[in-house]
């Protein structure tokens, strides 16, 4: 059997393994990415690429060192770049002598046809049928959900750990425990048993983390890597750091239909055209956050990141006429963790001073009635 | 006294600018450029603008607070789509939106959408919007548009001839402007998005250098647009940028062509189509010719010194010479 391979993206390589490995093929799963990663990737692309485009090429490379054949990979409608990389992570990795089968599959909204050949070739090397690779799919997916719905639990109960560390060491438990379950009724009960185990963690509710929205692009905002651990950062610092993005909710609305429709409605009066990425959700999530009541929202980019560029020429001026304070975080492979901790340490400060003075002015408005 | 709006000398002002030009004053609107860019325009708008933008955006900010005391109404269309295939750089798509969200005491600025990609008459319905806006009559903006159509062919037409596009503009406008005639030993195809290329200022005189040292320029504007579209859809998949397209394109025409001896992709600092294109463009060039096409590519950004960009581009010449000889 073929040996087949894909990008890391998070811990979304535990729905992809499971989906590979039942349909029969032989799965190379690729190794978190690290310094080295990075830096093998910077070697051979393009000085002006993206982050994620260079971590990729780097993780390529390794599976491919480790033996893969094809490769699996996402396409995209543009104007993003990332719809392009495929074919350009290709070219580099052929005119590097590099033997591999590249499968690209654009969203299949943007041509049925082709994402239904694409499939067939798939499915074609396994000898499965249609209705066997459906069955296989839920599952996959379901797990997928999973793994989103314990980050997003995890990442809410992080600030009221008493010890610290606890949440991610339970985290990282509950990792394995749903890596083990693979038919629905394992996965269920996987469900219960983590949801279990997280919430016995030993809290502190008498505390009150700051909230802060995380928007920006994709594949930063997903592989811990890239982000230097953000949410676990923000987390220990006591904040309660909302992503906008989760791998299932993404893949519902912007890879099945045609995009999140209301919060592009939001971001209309600032920016009123979709630019590609997530430049127009960076926009309608900020002013979303804002409205309900968030303290300051954190923006994380790749460097040069055309569609975040555009978002973040267009952020102070929400920032300014919804009062909600933007932190732009540019991340590229110079960016040092101390640094990012330093910023992150400063932003909060002035959020929690911020708090401080506004709920300082209400009870004075209370005491004045009085 | 008429109106007076502006149009900043600076993006898309290097390809469409004739059109609207001839449009705005047929309905008898004054149209105001801004100056040929200079340090304090680009000193100005990388000041203002986002500061990991690209070069060309930043010089686009530069120019637009260079019009905004002088004019009524600043005119930054958005460029969406001009054909079913592609579409312009996500940065110009967001252009009036981040033009509003980073500059303040700007005039009212018409930022109308340019998207002809599924109708069949072209800039019209974008004319139309334009004649409400400024309340003129739709008899009178529908011979606007004509004339603008016209202007816009004449100016295409001087470009294939091979004049430079301010060439080509000034002579539109009745200026006695002879074009450059090639007589030099080598042939060069300089590469790049109009606006970067054509730039005197950020592209460091870059043409006028080479035909100094006796070297005939080619661009992509001496070639017909459709033609380039033909040869950029070579790839798997075609790229998403309308200029991007043209550039690669012209790359492969060029190569396959086999007129020139070397090409120069000229890039700015941070343009994010231009971190694929110029890869792309480098391994194409070097799996179709060869090896027997000498490429370049130069990426200017604010800090790129004349003297600089001067040696670079003497090596690169001497190199060819030296490689004319051996054969």
């Amino acid at each position: 059997m073929k040996k087949v391979s894909f990008a890391h993206m998070g811990y979304s390589y535990l729905g992809f393994k499971q989906l590979l490995e039942e349909m029969g093929f032989e799965v190379i799963v690729p190794d978190n990415p690290n310094a080295s990663t990075l830096d093998r990737g910077v070697q051979y692309a393009p000085e002006f690429a993206c982050i994620p485009f260079k971590t990729v090429l780097g993780t390529y490379l390794e599976i491919l060192d480790r033996g893969a054949e094809i490769i699996i990979t996402s396409g995209g409608v543009g104007p993003c770049r990332a719809g392009l990389y495929g074919l350009l992570h290709e070219k580099i990795l052929r005119n590097l002598g590099y033997e591999f089968d590249m499968c690209v599959f654009d969203p299949p909204l943007t041509g049925l046809w082709t994402f239904f050949r694409k499939l067939r070739k798939i499915l074609k090397e396994t000898n499965i049928s249609w209705l066997a690779f459906i069955d296989i799919v839920r599952r996959a997916w379901k797990k997928l959900k999973l793994i989103d719905e314990l980050e997003q639990l995890a990442i809410n109960i992080r600030p009221y750990e008493v010890k610290k560390n606890d949440t991610t060491r339970t985290f990282n438990q509950c990792l394995k425990i749903v890596e083990k379950a693979r038919s629905l009724y394992q996965l269920d009960n996987a469900q219960m048993e983590c949801r279990q185990l997280l919430n016995d963690i030993p809290q502190d509710r008498s505390r009150r983390p700051l909230r802060i929205g995380i928007v920006g692009e994709i594949y930063v905002m997903l592989e811990p890597f890239m982000n230097l651990d953000i949410e676990k950062k923000l987390g220990e610092m006591g904040v309660i750091a909302y992503r906008s993005i989760y791998l299932t909710n993404y893949a519902n609305s912007d890879i099945l239909s045609h995009g999140t429709m209301d919060i592009r409605r939001i971001a209309h009066p600032y920016l009123n055209q979709f630019v590609g990425g997530h430049g127009q959700n960076s926009v309608g999530e900020t002013i979303l956050y804002a409205k309900n009541g968030f303290d300051g929202v954190i923006q994380l980019a790749p460097f040069t990141c055309i569609p975040e560029i555009v978002a973040k020429s267009i952020l102070p001026k929400v920032s300014r006429d919804f009062g909600i304070p933007v932190l732009c975080l540019t991340i590229d492979e110079q960016t040092g963790s101390a640094g990012v901790e330093t910023r992150l340490e400063a932003f909060i400060d002035l959020l929690c001073q911020r708090r401080e003075q506004m709920e300082a002015k209400n009870n004075e408005s209370l005491l004045f009635g009085y | 006294m008429s109106l007076r709006i502006g149009f900043p000398r600076a993006l898309f002002f290097y390809s469409h600018f004739p059109f609207w030009q001839a449009y705005f004053n047929r309905l008898g609107i004054e149209i105001v450029t801004s100056p040929l860019t200079t340090k304090s325009i680009l000193n100005n708008g990388s000041r203002e603008a986002v500061a990991d933008a690209c070069i060309p955006i930043k010089l686009y900010h530069g120019h637009v607070m260079a019009l905004r005391d002088k004019v009524d109404a600043i005119f930054i269309p958005r460029m969406i789509k001009i054909n079913k295939h592609t579409t312009y750089c996500p940065k110009f798509l967001g252009l009036p939106d981040m033009v509003k969200g980073t500059l303040d005491k700007l005039p009212p600025i018409i930022d109308i959408n340019v998207d002809i990609s599924n109708n069949l008459w072209g800039l019209w319905s974008t004319c139309c919007g334009i004649s409400e806006i400024l309340g003129c009559s739709r008899r009178l903006s529908w011979s606007a548009y004509l004339e603008g159509k016209r202007y816009q062919k004449a100016y295409q037409k001087l470009l294939l001839k091979g004049y430079f596009p301010l060439q080509a503009m000034a002579k539109l406008e009745g200026k006695p402007i002879e074009k450059h005639t090639n007589s030099g030993k080598l042939n060069l195809a300089i590469l790049g998005y109009p606006y970067q290329v054509h730039d005197s200022y950020i592209s460091l005189d870059v043409i006028r250098k080479l035909i100094k040292m006796d070297v005939n320029v080619l661009t992509l504007e001496m070639i017909p647009a459709n033609h380039l579209y033909r040869l950029s859809n070579n790839l798997p998949k075609r790229l998403f940028w309308h200029f991007s397209n043209l550039v690669l394109g012209a790359a492969n025409y060029y190569t396959l062509h086999k007129k020139v001896d070397g090409i120069i992709h000229v890039t700015a600092f941070g343009c994010g189509p231009d971190a694929m294109v110029d890869k792309l463009m480098e391994l194409e060039i070097r799996e179709k010719s060869n090896g027997t096409i000498s490429f370049m590519s130069l990426s200017i950004d604010e800090q790129t010194g004349d003297a600089g960009m001067a040696t670079r581009l003497e090596a690169f010449i001497d190199m060819l010479h030296q490689r004319r000889q051996k054969k």
